[in-house]
């Protein structure tokens, strides 16, 4: 038995009742990392020897019969993005290569009370800004299930390490759809949970209302189990309420609403995509589950509306990245000025300068009226939608990404969706696969805020009849 | 006149709460630089402030106290702008929305009572502080990184460095006296910085605002203002006009120097803060803050005027600080004499004060031990001035009165048969007072008292002293 290859509450089983060590766990997916990360480059940082001690801690607390956390002796990933106390956190830029923060983000903290053991720093999009993973200043991360495809991003390392048996867990983060486009990419379980679910205390921001941290697992009772320990109100975070995840939740959908967004479903797609979905929809009603099409008038806008609001917010929470107190400092310069233009120049990547510009420009002058006040406006509208929608109906679903695996070398013709607008609204959402074992696509469940529970009770009836 | 001069108040007040604004790192000038931070005060990436209700109040506080109406749905924004004292990239602050607006402060100006306008008050976080070594290098020190302030911002109705420094002056005693700020320039933790400009009131013609920061106490506002207008003057005499831009106040030179031109209005990109969440001021809290607040300063006046009958003036003075008002009401409780507390106090108390820059928090005695030393002259124990001896001797020993009167022995001598020895005695040594006195020249008197006095080293009732002593020259 390869222990790697088992699910997350599978070892936690078989941890309790002594028939594996937490070491040997460990040891397991470290061998994986050693085999495949020169390929798969799903880590920025990694550390066998503390995770190895860590476990043996763990096991000698096992053999004690110590009280141990839900997460004990469990191998987990961290995405690059969230603050790790003494333990280099890069964002995958070079303005952070060498950055050692002197605290833990909330979520660790979390972590390491549970007795989870984060053996490593996922590779993500340079400050999360990107969905392939490619803009990472450490290299592009490889699909593991198909080494000429990305991952998808901005948290492709994480889902590439639960993937490719690196990691049994992960923690990554969603401010348009940086978990769900992964998971499906790499067909793995991500759940976006509603905004102040989880405390963002630590979590990097690039768009203070729209980000939030969220898990990756092998399924769906895997997922919950990575969500339910790190979720909770943390007063570091004052948009947290104080809300639990049961961990033990069972599959539940009969006689539930379901909505077809109608807008969503008139967007192009792949093909396999459209058509693994109708099964998908058929499933649903064979589960007992009422399916109706729903219209969320202005998610037709959530693209261009999510664009303003995170480019503006861009510019400003960039602003601290300015080579004085840590991170990059350009080796050469006359000026304070000078100092700040040419560590900014030399240590951001272009799609993060990019949208510094962007932002910038929208904010110049008159414009902050234009365009960010207008953006919430209509960002108001899509709430009111979704709030409508939701009083109709329990559940909304749509296929996760309306594109298979891209090629990791050119880009091809890529879908859009509304994925974004999930974000606007601060709602839940879990990605799972929905084709079977080839299709590579994935269904996307979404709840109203604060029903991460009933997503995920939806999404365990599903994933139980599709297996 | 012929030239008004305009000027307008820009003044940061660092409001004296327990921690900063945004997280609970201590809230205390000084201390070893860069230890009173952490990870949200540095603005480390991730970190997320939490607005203290702490700070939200005093700066409610301050709004109530001059008269100003409390937003009660606000939010804080970002300032965009790169200086190497900011941690964040911004500085969180308060743009269309500031948690006050309006209000006004009191002065007396020689033309009777002026209320200088506010336009409004924000709050925001102060930044950290450069420090220029000799060797040209800038080290930064972050303790004040994160400090609650509000930004007192006043119309452009004040006419002479004196108006300005009369609200100044107003502004500090009331927000000491409501006890949000200790408002020490010296500290920093009062800011000013002055807009001034000069009209001519003939043509209509006005000169271009100066800005005048780096002003280390009212008086050099004062100098810079009165700099300020003659510079001005002379340039729209020479039918020039100033340049807009921001000076500094040079103490050493006397003058002020300019720091930089401003072109334009500077874009500071102002956005709401999103990490923030949008205020909510309840009704409630502001009443639970109002009855929560000491009598300010202009109402306790008022009542001083109502209620125990004060002159305008002494009011003022009574109620120029809290501490005064407060000793000059305890006292009263011990003693049934308005007139003489508020004599005692107004004159030799606080002038001993002035004189040695001590405020009543230093005072060796206490309101009782005054109120008993007035008792003590009340009853003719004791003359008056031997009373202000006392006074003395209790601010430099603080000894009780009736311990110094008794150790000194200083009760007054009231027995008329015991003065009339002593009267006699007197004039039997001074004949030549005698014929002068007889003479018409009433000088003589004076000079008889004062060698009763003397030779009763002050003790004399002077009352007495007087009666028998014009009995006794009639008789000779």
């Amino acid at each position: 038995m390869d222990i790697s290859d088992l699910k997350a509450w599978e070892m936690r089983e078989k941890l309790l009742k002594g028939e594996i060590s937490s070491f040997e766990t460990i040891k397991s997916h470290i061998k994986n990392i050693e085999e495949k990360e020169k390929v798969i480059n799903a880590f920025i940082t990694f550390d066998k020897e503390k995770s190895l001690e860590a476990a043996q801690e763990i096991d000698r607390k096992l053999k004690n019969k110590e009280k141990l956390g839900i997460l004990a002796g469990l191998p987990i990933s961290v995405k690059d993005n969230i603050i790790t106390k003494d333990f280099r956190t890069t964002c995958g830029s070079k303005m952070l290569e060498n950055f050692i923060p002197p605290y833990d983000a909330s979520v660790i903290e979390k972590i390491k009370d549970k007795d989870g053991i984060i053996i490593g720093k996922t590779n993500m999009d340079e400050f999360s800004m990107g969905e392939t993973t490619k803009s990472s200043y450490f290299g592009a991360t490889k699909n593991p299930l198909d080494i000429t495809k990305n991952p998808g991003g901005s948290s492709g390392g994480s889902a590439a390490s639960v993937a490719s048996r690196e990691a049994s867990l992960s923690v990554g983060s969603d401010t348009g759809n940086s978990i769900r486009k992964p998971a499906a990419y790499c067909q793995v379980v991500g759940i976006k949970p509603t905004y102040g679910l989880v405390s963002r205390y630590g979590l990097i921001t690039i768009s203070n209302s729209l980000d939030t941290i969220g898990v990756f697992g092998r399924d769906v009772r895997d997922a919950s189990l990575m969500l339910s320990a790190i979720s909770g109100r943390d007063p570091l975070d004052i948009t947290t309420k104080d809300t639990s995840l049961n961990v033990d939740l069972e599959g539940e959908i009969k006689g539930l609403k379901i909505g077809i967004p109608k807008e969503w479903m008139s967007l192009e797609m792949d093909t396999s995509v459209r058509e693994d979905f109708q099964k998908s929809i058929e499933e649903f009603k064979s589960l007992g589950a009422l399916v109706e099409e729903v219209s969320i008038p202005n998610i037709v806008h959530s693209e261009i509306i999510y664009k303003i609001i995170v480019c503006s917010d861009i510019s400003s929470n960039m602003a601290r990245f300015d080579g004085v107190r840590y991170g990059f400092r350009a080796k050469e310069y006359e000026t304070l000025d000078e100092l700040y233009k040419l560590s900014r120049t030399e240590g951001f990547g272009e799609e993060v300068k990019r949208r510094i510009l962007f932002g910038t420009y929208l904010l110049s002058g008159h414009r902050g009226d234009e365009y960010y006040k207008k953006a919430q406006r209509v960002r108001t509208l899509i709430i009111d939608d979704f709030d409508n929608a939701f009083s109709k109906f329990d559940l909304l679903i749509t296929p996760t990404d309306l594109n298979k695996p891209a090629n990791l070398k050119e880009d091809t013709k890529q879908y859009n969706d509304y994925n974004a607008s999930i974000n606007l609204a601060g709602l839940p959402s879990i990605s799972l696969p929905m084709g079977g074992k080839n299709s590579q696509t994935s269904l996307q469940i979404i709840g109203d805020r604060f029903k991460d529970e009933m997503i995920i009770k939806a999404a365990l009836a599903f994933e139980g009849a599709v297996k | 006149m012929e030239y008004k001069t305009v000027i307008g108040l820009e003044i940061h007040v660092e409001l004296m709460t327990k921690t900063k604004i945004f997280c609970d790192c201590t809230n205390e000038f000084g201390g070893e630089a860069n230890t009173h931070c952490c990870p949200i005060c540095l603005g480390m990436p991730g970190a997320i402030p939490h607005l203290s209700k702490e700070s939200l109040e005093y700066a409610i506080k301050a709004g109530l106290s001059l008269h100003s109406s409390i937003n009660q749905k606000t939010k804080m924004d970002r300032k965009n702008y790169f200086y190497s004292d900011l941690v964040k990239g911004y500085q969180v602050s308060q743009d269309e929305l500031p948690i006050c607006e309006g209000g006004y402060v009191s002065i007396e100006t020689q033309e009777g009572k002026k209320d200088v306008h506010l336009i409004r008050i924000h709050i925001e976080e102060d930044t950290g502080k450069s420090v220029h070594t000799e060797t040209g290098d800038t080290l930064l020190d972050y303790n004040r990184a994160g400090v609650p302030l509000i930004e007192i911002v006043s119309e452009p109705e004040m006419n002479s460095g004196e108006e300005a420094k009369l609200f100044l002056e107003g502004l500090r005693a009331t927000l000491k006296y409501i006890e949000v700020s200790d408002c020490k320039m010296e500290e920093g933790s009062l800011r000013c910085d002055v807009n001034i400009n000069i009209v001519d009131e003939k043509t209509g013609k006005r000169t271009t605002i100066t800005e005048v920061k780096n002003l280390n106490s009212f008086s050099s506002a004062v100098k810079a203002i009165e700099y300020e207008e003659k510079r001005h003057i002379e340039l729209l005499e020479k039918g020039e006009d100033t340049q807009k831009e921001t000076r500094r106040w040079d103490e050493v030179e006397n003058k002020t120097i300019i720091m930089r031109q401003k072109g334009g209005t500077e874009d500071y990109r102002f956005a709401v803060d999103g990490d923030i969440l949008p205020i909510e001021v309840s009704d409630e809290w502001i009443e639970a803050i109002k009855s929560s607040m000491p009598e300010l300063p202009h109402d306790k006046r008022d009542r001083f005027i109502k209620e125990y009958k004060l002159s305008p003036y002494d009011a003022e003075v009574l109620t120029s600080s809290k501490e005064v008002s407060i000793f000059f009401e305890e006292t009263l409780q011990y003693i049934d004499d308005i007139k003489l507390v508020s004599n005692w106090i107004m004159g030799d108390v606080l002038r001993r004060l002035n004189e040695e820059d001590a405020s009543v928090a230093d005072l060796k005695f206490t309101s009782k031990d005054l109120a008993d030393l007035l008792n003590i002259v009340k009853s003719g124990k004791i003359n008056n001035n031997t009373g202000k001896k006392v006074l003395r001797d209790m601010f430099e020993t603080g000894k009780k009165p009736e311990t110094i009167v008794k150790e000194k022995g200083l009760i007054q001598i009231s027995d008329e048969g015991e003065l009339e020895n002593i009267v006699e005695e007197i004039l039997d040594k001074n004949e030549q007072s005698i014929i002068d006195f007889k003479n018409g020249k009433d000088r003589a008197v004076g000079f008889l008292v004062g060698q009763i006095m003397k030779a009763t080293r002050g003790k004399a009732n002077p009352q007495i002293v007087n009666k028998i002593l014009v009995e006794k020259l009639n008789k000779r």
